[in-house]
């Protein structure tokens, strides 16, 4: 064959290669088949992996009764794996238009959410007939998710940081279970005291990698009454006295007293197998760590207890808030939008169903008397039958969060473009934890910087 | 000693006649592809692959490093992105650290598996065994591998493997990944160890082309090991030398998976983000893909500025 005639041959190859190619993407839009004779079928993620049996088996019961229920509309559950608890993975998804019809987002994702053109407007079809409980949501927590007057998501779970305290060790060290720190400074002495059980525990433990050590900075500001950005959200506003005793708490306890252990540089889980194992005196979480820590990293639930946030001189004077919610996938169908919030409210939102389903969760050893989720306000319908549940079928001692719950501190919600934020400030967090030399101003000046630049670029 | 004759290269033979030229010029299209439809058959599945995979990406990545999306949105910002990602400050820290990591690769990585191949390559018994043993690493997983070394080699208390070393040697300890310092050597002597054997087997047989005679010619002339090293091995494997330092570039300037697994990502105080973990952060965890595109595109470029300059060099030496 001739040069020229090759290269056209390999050209007709790649042309005929390239229409197969778009012939075989283009098959995917042709599932339109969800309202096909009077049937609506969504999908949903977040279905538990096949590791988690009893979570997934409770998951497909909730589907067969729905269904049974609702005999017009087919639940498509899908298991994303990570994705419901990892930002890479959820990116990857909306960036390749791979989310699933009614997908799981964290509040920090909205604006990311937006950005994809992935999201629909829900605010016209949310209401107390899609969902029976809708009035008694937290307000607050709708706003998180609107955005110009229009709703985006189904919030479906709320928390807010607290201490959370090992009692096992704190009685080993000659610390009161029943009075744990309120401030920082007490933080720092029952640290000490607890580090030097040996062992290789630390007394307070805390992030610096994977944007979980600048989550960390932001609560631990917020105690202090500080705020990461401006009001308006345009500019850093941590570079100041607050921000820098944030840091210089965390130097002392780390170099000055050496109460929290050799390892730094952690992240969302490198922290909790560390507690589960034993070796970690306190942090700060959300009442969720504990169940964490139980059901991935083999600790006990008797053995960790919460109390509020502490404060720099005295009560904290806030600390942050954040959660879950559901999204839908644009162009849906109103048939497919209805049949996906039924779902949300049975799944999600009913007292006694689904995340509510106390009585069916007591036994499974799965916890009950968390005091979270936190999503219907205060005084709300919902909320009072969810407590009366919640109290009737607790399998873990409610005494241990009730110093949590009986003084609230005032919520604040995460930044403006809260990820990437966090990212920038891991290096301040870092450099105090894993550097004895350390310059706290010039780390709060540098992060100022990122944080302005970032802030920038994204106006 | 033998007499080697050398053929004489004819000079400037000319263009030999195509074999093509007695044939007719133009036969169907479909004629050819029927004649060698297997042949075709493999080329199509091969271009599809490289188009699907390689191509199409690449060419999606640069639209995309001159494109913004907002609110579902795509709009052509021209070198926004570009300078954008060059005045974030990260940028700057990221190729510090990248080619800092690379000049210390080159010195540790590239230089260690030439000379543990020559050792090797010296050894008269158990020559196929301590090959095995060298190329063993290169089996372990990466994420594995590296994992050994976060959780045993690099623990910065006294229980860590190597501070136990250190002080059995009665040598100070070291904070290994926790020590802003100590970060790139660190992931230096993992990705060593980790990617040695690929290196040294290349080197062996290299070193196993190299006549005898010029050894022993070198030898009766007085020249001592060095001498030999210097005089003849590095001559007579400077292709392959070249071309490994090429790979190596290319490869460590692509640093990831040891900052993201021995360093949680960043580091201590950003000392372990490479620009390759950069464009992760700004694409997966900053929501800016349009950013981590524009970095991309400049790697592409720098790496390419990089073969260019050793394709050059090469063609030269030749």
């Amino acid at each position: 064959m001739s040069v020229p005639q090759y290269r056209k041959a390999a050209a007709v190859a790649l042309v005929a290669g390239l229409g197969l190619s778009l012939t075989a993407c283009s098959t995917k839009s042709d599932d339109k088949g969800s309202t096909a004779g009077g049937k609506v079928t969504i999908t949903v993620d977040c279905q538990p992996v096949g590791a988690q049996k009893e979570l997934l088996k409770n998951w497909n019961d909730d589907v067969a009764e729905f269904q049974k229920q609702n005999p017009d509309i087919t639940i498509k559950s899908v298991s994303v794996g990570e994705q419901c608890n990892n930002p890479p993975d959820f990116t990857a998804r909306l960036a390749g238009g791979t989310v699933t019809d009614v997908f799981y987002g964290y509040m920090t994702d909205l604006q990311q959410v937006l950005d994809s053109g992935q999201a629909m407007d829900i605010s016209p079809h949310v209401n107390k007939d899609a969902i029976p409980t809708w009035d008694s949501v937290d307000p607050a927590l709708k706003e998180v998710f609107t955005d110009g007057g229009k709703l985006y998501a189904v919030p479906v779970k709320n928390y807010s940081m607290g201490l959370v305290y090992n009692k096992a060790l704190f009685q080993q060290a000659g610390l009161d279970v029943n009075n744990p720190p309120k401030t920082w400074a007490e933080v720092r002495a029952a640290a000490k005291k607890i580090s030097a059980l040996g062992n290789g525990i630390a007394g307070y433990s805390e992030y610096s990698a994977g944007n979980t050590g600048g989550w960390h900075f932001t609560s631990l500001l917020y105690s202090q009454g500080g705020r990461v950005l401006t009001e308006d959200g345009k500019k850093a506003d941590f570079n100041n006295a607050m921000g820098k005793q944030v840091l210089q708490n965390l130097k002392d306890m780390r170099y000055g007293d050496n109460s929290m252990g050799a390892r730094q540089l952690l992240q969302w889980g490198d922290l909790l197998t560390n507690a589960g194992a034993g070796k970690v005196g306190m942090f700060i979480g959300a009442p969720d760590a504990t169940q964490a820590i139980v059901s991935q990293f083999q600790g006990k639930f008797q053995d960790w207890a919460m109390a509020p946030l502490p404060g720099q001189d005295g009560a904290a004077k806030g600390t942050l808030g954040g959660g879950e919610g559901y999204f839908f996938k644009k162009d849906l169908t109103p048939e497919q939008v209805k049949a996906g919030l039924k779902w949300i409210a049975y799944q999600k939102l009913t007292p006694g169903k689904g995340q509510f389903d106390y009585v069916r969760a007591k036994p499974q050893n799965y916890p009950v008397g968390l005091p979270q989720p936190l999503l219907f306000a205060n005084g709300s319908d919902a909320q009072k039958q969810e407590l009366e549940l919640r109290k009737a079928n607790a399998n873990v001692d409610t005494a241990n969060f009730a110093l949590f719950e009986a003084t609230p501190v005032p919520i604040k919600g995460e930044p403006r473009n809260a990820q990437a934020v966090y990212a920038v400030l891991d290096a301040a967090m870092s450099g105090v934890l894993t550097n004895p030399n350390s310059n706290i101003d010039a780390l709060l000046k540098t992060a100022e910087e990122k944080v302005n630049q970032l802030l920038a670029a994204e106006s | 000693m033998a007499i080697t004759t050398v053929p004489e290269t004819p000079r400037k033979p000319g263009r030999p006649p195509s074999p093509y030229s007695a044939r007719p010029q133009r036969t169907s299209l479909g004629r050819k592809v029927r004649d060698n439809l297997t042949g075709h058959a493999f080329l199509i599945g091969a271009v599809l692959c490289f188009v699907v995979f390689s191509w199409y990406p690449m060419v999606r990545g640069i639209i995309m490093s001159f494109q913004r999306t907002r609110r579902g949105e795509t709009t052509w910002v021209g070198w926004d992105n570009y300078s954008r990602i060059i005045a974030d400050p990260s940028f700057w820290t990221a190729w510090q650290n990248t080619f800092y990591f690379t000049v210390l690769a080159l010195a540790l990585g590239y230089v260690v598996p030439f000379f543990v191949a020559i050792l090797l390559n010296e050894f008269r018994h158990a020559k196929g065994y301590l090959r095995i043993l060298v190329y063993l690493p290169v089996m372990l997983p990466p994420a594995s591998a590296l994992f050994l070394f976060k959780f045993y080699a690099y623990d910065p208390s006294e229980a860590g493997l190597f501070n136990a070393i250190l002080k059995a040697l009665h040598l100070p300890t070291s904070q290994w990944m926790q020590s802003p310092e100590m970060t790139m050597p660190a992931m230096v002597l993992a990705s060593t160890w980790m990617n040695m054997g690929g290196a040294v087997l290349i080197y062996l047989a290299s070193l196993q082309n190299i006549p005898g005679e010029l050894y022993e010619a070198a030898e009766l002339d007085g020249a001592g090991i060095w001498r030999r090293i210097v005089h003849v091995t590095i001559p007579q494997t400077r292709l392959i030398l070249a071309l490994l330092a090429m790979l190596q570039i290319v490869a460590t300037m692509q640093l990831f998976i040891e900052p993201l697994i021995l360093a949680n990502g960043a580091g201590a105080e950003d000392s372990a983000t490479s620009v390759a973990y950069l464009i992760y952060q700004h694409g997966f965890f900053q929501n800016d893909l349009n950013g981590a595109a524009a970095l991309g595109v400049i790697m592409l470029v720098v790496l390419a500025g990089f073969s260019a300059v050793y394709v050059r060099l090469t063609a030269k030496q030749d």
